[in-house]
C-alpha cells in the first residue's frame, strides 16, 4: 500500500512536466509579449522593454528560460556565491507580468495583509470547489439509491429527468437561470455578492458549481444500483433473511459505489474546470476568475502557474480517487 | 426493412407472428442486432423528443440564411437595446429584441446554431477517426505499439481537457490558424487533440475483449488479412459503444465551444456563437433578460437533446441496461 502510494505520488512529476512543457511551448508560439502595451495602453521605450525582459530572463534561449522556470538552472549568484534556484520546485511560480512587483505565488495564496489564507484566492476557490463538491455527493448519491430502490416507478423517473437535464446543462447556464430567477425576479440571493463573509453570497455559486456533479453521481449510483440489484449475491443476502437496510448499505451500497468512485476523478477535474465559468459569472475572487482575466490579459507566467496547480490539483484528486477505489474494493491489490 | 414493418404490422389478417410461441414465424430472415436497436430506440420517447429537436435546429442551421430576417451583423442603430415583441415598447420587425449594437437577436439565434452544431459534429468525426484508428492498432497490434499509445494516453488523460483547449485556443488565438472561419478552426483541433483519448480507450478495450474470441480465429483460418480482420470481423463488433460514445460527445463539444466563447475565446466576435451571445447578454443582465436567456435556453435544449439521444442509444444497443 505505502509502495503504491509512493509510486503513483511519483508518477505526477513526470506528467507534470509534459504539463509545463506543453504549456511553455504553447505560451512561447503566441505572438506578442507581455510587455507590448503598457497599463496605460502606450507602446513602451524601446530600452524599457529590453531591461524588463533581462529581469525576467526573456532574453535567454527558451530552453533555459524554461528551465530557470522550473527551478533546474540557477537564476544568478547569492552573495556567499553559491547559485540560487528560483522555480516551481521551489514554490516560486515567478513574477507576475501584470501585477507589478507581485509574484503568482503571492497572488495566489496570500489574502493580503491581516486577513488569514483561505481568504486567498486559492483558499477561495478551495473553499467552493470543497463546497459544491460535498453538495454533489450529499444529493447524488441519496437521489440515485432512491431512483434505483423505486426503480420504473414516480420517483425514478423524476429524479433521472431533472438529473439529466442538470448533468447537459451547462453550469455557467444554470447560474444564468438562477441568478435571473432567484435574483432579479425574487430578490432573495444577491446577484452580485457585495461581501463574501456573508453566507448568502455563496448560496448561488455553490449550487451551480455541485449540481451538475450531483447529476452526473445521482445517475451514475442509479445505473450501478440497478446492475448490483440483479445481482445473484443480493438475492443470497435476502434470502438468508437479512433485513433490507443491511443487504441495501452492506452488500448492494458498497459494491454500487465502486464504478462511482472510479469516475469521481474526472468529475473532480470538471469541478476544478467547472470554477472558471462560476467564478467569472459571480465575480468571485478565486483562482478561476484570475486564470480566465490572466488569458484575457496575457499575464503568461500567471496563465503557467495556475495551469500547473490546477493540473496538479486534478492530479491529487485521481491519486484519492485511487485510493477510495482500492479501499472499497478489496479485489484490488497494489502491488 | 420492408419486410420488418410488414412483421410489425400484420394487415388485419391473423398471422402466425400473432402466435407467442413463434413470434417470428413468418420472417424468413433473422432480425439483425441493429433493426432490434432501432426499434429499441424508437420505443424510447425522451430518445424521440431529442431526435426531433436536433433536427429542428440542424434544419435552422442548414436554412440559416433563408430563415433569417436579418443579416447576423447588421447593426440597426435606430434600434439598439429592442425589448421582444411581446413585451409593450416591441418591434414587431425584431422578434426577440435587438442587442446593444442594434442587431436583431433571433438571426443571431439562428446563426448561432450553425455554430453550435458544426463544432458538435465535425471534431467528433475527427476524434473519431484519430481514436478509432490509434485505439485499433493498440488493442490489435499489442506489444510495443500499445505500450508507446497506452503511455501517450495516460499523460493526455492526467491533463485536464477543458485547461488544454483553453491554452491551445489562447496560444493560437492570434496566429493564423486561429482566425479561420472566425475561429472555428482552431477549436476542431482542439477538441480533436484533447478528444481522441476517450474514444482510444475504449477501441482499445473492446478490441481486447473480442481479438481472442473464435471468429477472429476463424477469420484468421480461412485466410483474411489483418486489415480485413480489423475492418470487417472487429469493427461491427466494437460499434456499439462506440456509437454510445460518440453521441456523448457531441454535447461535450457544443459545451467547450458555448464556454470557451463565454470566457471570452473561442468564436470570434462578430461571428454569433451562443456562448459569446451569453457574454454579451450578461452586460445587459438587469434591463434585457432575453439577451441572455435566448441564447441560454438554446443551448441547454441542443445538449439536453443530445444526452437523451445518448441515453436512447445505450439502452437501444445494450439490452442488458433496460429493466
Amino acid at each position: 500500500m505505502f509502495r503504491y502510494l509512493i509510486r503513483r505520488l511519483l508518477w505526477i512529476v513526470p506528467v507534470l512536466f509534459t504539463i509545463s512543457m506543453i504549456t511553455f511551448v504553447m505560451m512561447k508560439v503566441t505572438p506578442g509579449g507581455p510587455f507590448d502595451v503598457s497599463s496605460s495602453g502606450r507602446e513602451l521605450p524601446r530600452e524599457l522593454v529590453e531591461s524588463l525582459e533581462r529581469r525576467y530572463h526573456l532574453h535567454e534561449p527558451e530552453w533555459k528560460q524554461y528551465l530557470i522556470y522550473m527551478g533546474l538552472l540557477p537564476t544568478s549568484t547569492g552573495a556567499d556565491g553559491r547559485p540560487v534556484f528560483k522555480g516551481v520546485f521551489q514554490g516560486d511560480l515567478g513574477p507576475s507580468y501584470q501585477y507589478k512587483g507581485r509574484s503568482v505565488t503571492e497572488i495566489l495564496f496570500e489574502a493580503g495583509p491581516a486577513r488569514p489564507w483561505w481568504e486567498s484566492r486559492f483558499g477561495r476557490s478551495a473553499q467552493l470547489g470543497v463546497l459544491g463538491f460535498l453538495l454533489g455527493i450529499s444529493i447524488g448519491i441519496p437521489l440515485g439509491i432512491i431512483a434505483a430502490l423505486n426503480h420504473n416507478r414516480f420517483a425514478d423517473y423524476a429524479s433521472l429527468f431533472g438529473a439529466t437535464i442538470f448533468v447537459s446543462t451547462p453550469n455557467f447556464v444554470v447560474a444564468i437561470f438562477l441568478m435571473i430567477v432567484f435574483g432579479l425576479w425574487l430578490h432573495w440571493l444577491p446577484i452580485v455578492a457585495r461581501s463574501w463573509h456573508e453566507p448568502s453570497a455563496w448560496v448561488l455559486p455553490t449550487f451551480c458549481l455541485g449540481v451538475g456533479q450531483a447529476a452526473f453521481i445521482t445517475r451514475l449510483t442509479r445505473a450501478t444500483m440497478l446492475e448490483v440489484l440483479r445481482q445473484d449475491y443480493i438475492r443470497t443476502a435476502r434470502a438468508k433473511g437479512l433485513r433490507d437496510n443491511v443487504v441495501m448499505l452492506r452488500h448492494a451500497l458498497r459494491n454500487a459505489m465502486i464504478p462511482v468512485a472510479t469516475v469521481l476523478g474526472p468529475a473532480l477535474a470538471a469541478l476544478i474546470t467547472g470554477t472558471f465559468f462560476i467564478e467569472t459569472m459571480f465575480s468571485f475572487p478565486g483562482m478561476g476568475r484570475l486564470f480566465v482575466q490572466s488569458i484575457s490579459q496575457r499575464d503568461y507566467s500567471m496563465i503557467m502557474g495556475t495551469t500547473l496547480l490546477f493540473a496538479f490539483m486534478i492530479a491529487l484528486a485521481n491519486l484519492v480517487v485511487d485510493l477510495v477505489y482500492g479501499w472499497l474494493d478489496p479485489r484490488i491489490t497494489y502491488s | 426493412m420492408a419486410q420488418q414493418t410488414a412483421i410489425a404490422k400484420p394487415l388485419g389478417r391473423p398471422t402466425p407472428a400473432a402466435s407467442p410461441e413463434l413470434p417470428f414465424a413468418r420472417s424468413s430472415k433473422p432480425r439483425s442486432l441493429w433493426t432490434d436497436a432501432w426499434r429499441r430506440l424508437l420505443r424510447n420517447r425522451m430518445a424521440i423528443v431529442g431526435m426531433v429537436i436536433i433536427t429542428v435546429f440542424a434544419l435552422m442551421a442548414i436554412t440559416a440564411d433563408v430563415l433569417t430576417p436579418y443579416d447576423m451583423n447588421d447593426q440597426h442603430h435606430e434600434s439598439v437595446y429592442r425589448p421582444p415583441a411581446w413585451a409593450p415598447s416591441g418591434d414587431s420587425n425584431y422578434l426577440l429584441g435587438t442587442d446593444g449594437v442594434g442587431r436583431d437577436e433571433l438571426s443571431r439565434l439562428i446563426y448561432g446554431a450553425r455554430v453550435s452544431l458544426v463544432v458538435g459534429v465535425v471534431p467528433v468525426t475527427l476524434n473519431l477517426l484519430i481514436g478509432t484508428t490509434l485505439g485499433m492498432a493498440a488493442g490489435y497490434l499489442g506489444g510495443r505499439v500499445d505500450n508507446l499509445l497506452m503511455r501517450l494516453v495516460d499523460v493526455f488523460f492526467a491533463f485536464p481537457d477543458l485547461l488544454l483547449i483553453i491554452i491551445m485556443s489562447v496560444a493560437f488565438r492570434e496566429t493564423w490558424i486561429g482566425q479561420q472561419l472566425g475561429g472555428l478552426l482552431i477549436m476542431f483541433i482542439a477538441i480533436a487533440v484533447t478528444g481522441w483519448v476517450g474514444t482510444s480507450r475504449i477501441v482499445r478495450g473492446q478490441v481486447l475483449s473480442q481479438k481472442r474470441k473464435e471468429y477472429i480465429e476463424a477469420a484468421r483460418a480461412i485466410g483474411a488479412g489483418h486489415f480485413r480482420i480489423m475492418s470487417r470481423h472487429l469493427m461491427p463488433n466494437i460499434l456499439a459503444p462506440l456509437i454510445v460514445g460518440v453521441a456523448f460527445a457531441i454535447p461535450g463539444a457544443i459545451f467547450t465551444e458555448a464556454a470557451l466563447s463565454f470566457i471570452g475565446l473561442g468564436i470570434r466576435p462578430p461571428t454569433a456563437s451562443w456562448g459569446n451571445m451569453i457574454q454579451d447578454g450578461l452586460a445587459s443582465i438587469y434591463s434585457n433578460q432575453v439577451l441572455i436567456i435566448a441564447p441560454a435556453i438554446c443551448v441547454a435544449l441542443v445538449m439536453l437533446s443530445f444526452t437523451f439521444l445518448g441515453d436512447g442509444l445505450r439502452d437501444a444497443l445494450d439490452p442488458r441496461m433496460k429493466q
